[in-house]
């Protein structure tokens, strides 16, 4: 008796084991800290919960940077994720690896699964496109670079807080009157780079590089150095110099300025709104970014930034079937939206979009929809699709450095651009000899 | 009269060092050798393809001038690591030496930061020193001076010094405590009867005799301020503003780690190991002859 119930147990584990490896595990790894790991994993929970062939395991690998690493080296090792996130100037290193990588339109086709490329706003399409347009890989969190006004802050500067500034020569009057009011921080930015030279230059619809911004080819070359580029960053070095701009570091370090009340003006990602939201005790707007008036076609539209989700290759077709089911799931207007509105990054989708305002989140939510009217402001030019540099990595820095080196006096604006240009060239020549 | 061990056995020496030895290839021979072969190639970041680039990587290093200013500011940065370091801690062990009620909780306190990861030593200071927000900040505008290193050159790097020091303070502390308590107290009583002052008695006979130990830490510290530091400058500057902080190993951790440039950072790191094996070697040829041991 005893003896035929172990059997029985012996069984039913036998079988419980088996249906347990029934189920593919999809491995994801990600940079989505706090709030928006949690909302992260909600929908990876969902997707388990509504069928029973695969099972996704998203991780948590640390930092945009830190998690690209750790896959890479996982790569090397042969066990890499099946889907990895990727910020956005990982793109061209992820896009060079070719075999690394299994192309998003390919997964999708091989495993019939419906997916549109048309079906994004155009900055995000064109973002993770090769030059035929087949997209490359799948895009997931996308954000931009917004103005915020702190509005009580105008109104004591004897302002208009329904009107900020719309172009730079507005900005400065405003500005030096926040100064003349007692103001200490009037304008601080978050991300130089992102938001002083590349969503700059799509702003204006100047190139940031030869061939497309890079989308064209390796041997592109930068462009930063541009008479509009030296008289931006000549016109930033001055702000600081007259105390109207106070530099706070290369990321998102300036967010915190705003929130506290320390700065008055802020341009920094969309992202930055959940937590002014919560930390703010005053009232505030978002706005477009202001552009020089001068400039002909100005404003264009502005480019993204965040990640998307990349597939890497070596693994079963079983999985990858898995992946593409994953993916699709992840298109479906609600998740979008719900994704959307539950983490503050851009409707990715025309059709998320339309459901969001249908269903009176941004009546309720003012300035959430700044983001998607600025990046679709314009249909979107060579110069305002993207931007595709070989180690942008180290591109972005060195561009930081030299824009550092003019806010803190040591070079004037000129000379600097002239160095990025000539630093960044060797960066992307050293990369195109390593990707031929 | 040297004291020494005979083995008569012929093995059982070596058996003996084996597991050392063997710990010292893995972690330390195996990827030096490895970034020498690194340092040859040129690799894209997923290593599918790999080419021999002979020196390509060392010449395209030395034809970038912020490369070499790195030089320069991790020439600044050691010198004020290793002699203010050293220094501090060896005004604190004497005075923990005369201490004579409490010396333990002194000691002990005077040793605990040598338990923080220097990634977490450079977050604290980070956070005293902070633009807006940091306590010392505070009460430098009190006192008029505007603090901001994430754009001041100068005060990025007397952040990232202090920060560096500070980690470093105990590990020196405790070499000189111990080499104060072996200088034998009747010397010093000698001394005073014959009339020396404190500073006298410090400088003809307690410096002299800590020179063996000072020179060490002379050595330790140097290697220390070249090669532990990153976590302390990824922490705070991450090597700016400009590159007013960036000093070598930050520049091979960021180039290897950060973005995937093997080949560019293994020739950094293999000239890094030269800077410090040479500096290690004149060290020990010209220093050592002045120490009395």
């Amino acid at each position: 008796m005893t003896r035929k119930s172990l059997m029985a147990a012996l069984i039913a584990a036998a079988f419980t084991a088996t249906g347990a490896q029934a189920q593919t595990e999809i491995h994801w790894w990600h940079s989505m800290g706090g709030a928006l790991g949690d909302k992260l994993n909600e929908l990876a929970n969902k997707f388990n919960a509504s069928q029973t062939a695969y099972k996704v395991v998203p991780s948590y690998k640390g930092s945009y940077p830190e998690s690209m690493t750790n896959a890479i080296a996982a790569y090397r090792a042969g066990n890499a994720p099946h889907i990895l996130q990727v910020f956005e100037v990982g793109t061209a290193t992820m896009m060079a690896g070719k075999g690394a990588v299994v192309p998003v339109y390919k997964l999708m086709k091989d495993a019939d699964e419906p997916f549109d490329p048309k079906a994004y706003i155009g900055p995000v399409s064109g973002y993770y496109s090769d030059s035929k347009g087949n997209m490359l890989s799948f895009p997931f969190n996308s954000s931009t670079v917004v103005f915020y006004i702190n509005k009580d802050a105008y109104k004591k500067a004897g302002l208009d807080p329904e009107k900020a500034p719309k172009t730079w020569k507005e900005f400065i009057a405003a500005a030096e009157k926040l100064k003349a009011a007692g103001q200490s921080c009037v304008y601080t930015s978050g991300w130089p780079s992102w938001m002083h030279i590349e969503n700059f230059s799509a702003w204006h619809n100047v190139p940031i590089g030869t061939k497309e911004n890079g989308m064209g080819g390796l041997d592109t070359e930068f462009k930063v150095n541009s008479p509009l580029h030296v008289r931006h960053i000549a016109m930033l070095g001055d702000m600081a110099k007259k105390g109207l701009f106070t530099y706070a570091g290369r990321t998102n370090q300036a967010e915190a300025k705003f929130s506290s009340g320390e700065c008055a003006m802020l341009t920094s990602s969309t992202g930055a709104q959940a937590n002014i939201r919560r930390m703010a005790k005053f009232q505030w707007s978002v706005n477009f970014i202001p552009y020089h008036d001068d400039v002909k076609g100005a404003p264009q539209n502005s480019i993204i930034g965040g990640a998307s989700l990349w597939v890497m290759g070596g693994k079963t077709n079983n999985a990858y079937k898995g992946v593409a089911k994953f993916f699709a799931f992840l298109s479906k207007p609600e998740i979008q939206m719900e994704w959307h509105t539950g983490t503050g990054y851009v409707p990715i989708t025309n059709a998320a979009y339309e459901l969001t305002r249908k269903s009176g989140f941004y009546d309720k939510n003012p300035g959430a929809d700044i983001a998607v009217k600025q990046l679709t402001n314009k249909p979107a030019t060579a110069n305002s699709k993207g931007l595709r540099f070989g180690n942008f990595v180290q591109g972005r820095e060195v561009i930081e450095e030299e824009m550092e080196n003019v806010f803190s006096g040591k070079k004037d604006a000129q000379k600097a651009m002239d160095d990025a240009v000539r630093r960044g060239n060797d960066i992307l020549r050293k990369f195109q000899a390593a990707n031929k | 009269m040297e004291k020494r061990v005979i083995f008569r056995s012929a093995w059982l020496p070596y058996v003996l060092l084996l597991p050392q030895l063997t710990i010292t290839a893995m972690f330390f021979f195996w990827p030096a050798a490895q970034a020498v072969y690194f340092s040859f190639q040129l690799q894209d970041a997923f290593g599918m393809s790999s080419q021999f680039v002979g020196l390509q990587n060392y010449a395209d290093l030395f034809k970038d001038s912020h490369y070499l200013s790195s030089f320069k500011v991790t020439a600044f940065f050691s010198v004020l690591v290793a002699t203010s370091g050293i220094l501090i801690s060896l005004l604190l062990a004497t005075m923990a030496d005369s201490v004579v009620r409490g010396a333990l909780a002194y000691k002990t306190f005077l040793i605990w930061p040598y338990a923080v990861a220097p990634a977490i030593a450079g977050v604290l200071w980070a956070f005293i020193f902070a633009p807006s927000i940091g306590i010392v900040t505070y009460f430098l505008k009190k006192i008029g001076i505007d603090w901001n290193w994430i754009i001041d050159p100068e005060q990025a790097m007397a952040l990232v010094v202090i920060a560096s020091v500070w980690k470093q303070i105990s590990y020196n502390f405790l070499f000189f405590l111990a080499g104060l308590q072996s200088i034998p107290k009747s010397l010093i009583e000698a001394a005073a009867i014959d009339g020396a002052g404190p500073f006298r008695r410090f400088w003809t006979i307690v410096f002299p005799l800590l020179s063996p130990t000072t020179f060490f830490l002379l050595v330790i510290n140097i290697i220390y301020s070249f090669f532990d530091t990153f976590g302390v400058i990824d922490a705070t500057t991450q090597g700016g503003p400009g590159d007013a902080t960036k000093i070598l190993v930050y520049k091979v951790y960021y180039d290897g780690v950060k973005a995937a440039d093997l080949g560019g950072s293994s020739a950094q790191s293999v000239i890094l190991m030269i800077v410090v094996i040479t500096l290690t070697v004149i060290q020990f040829r010209y220093v050592e002859r002045k120490v009395q041991y």
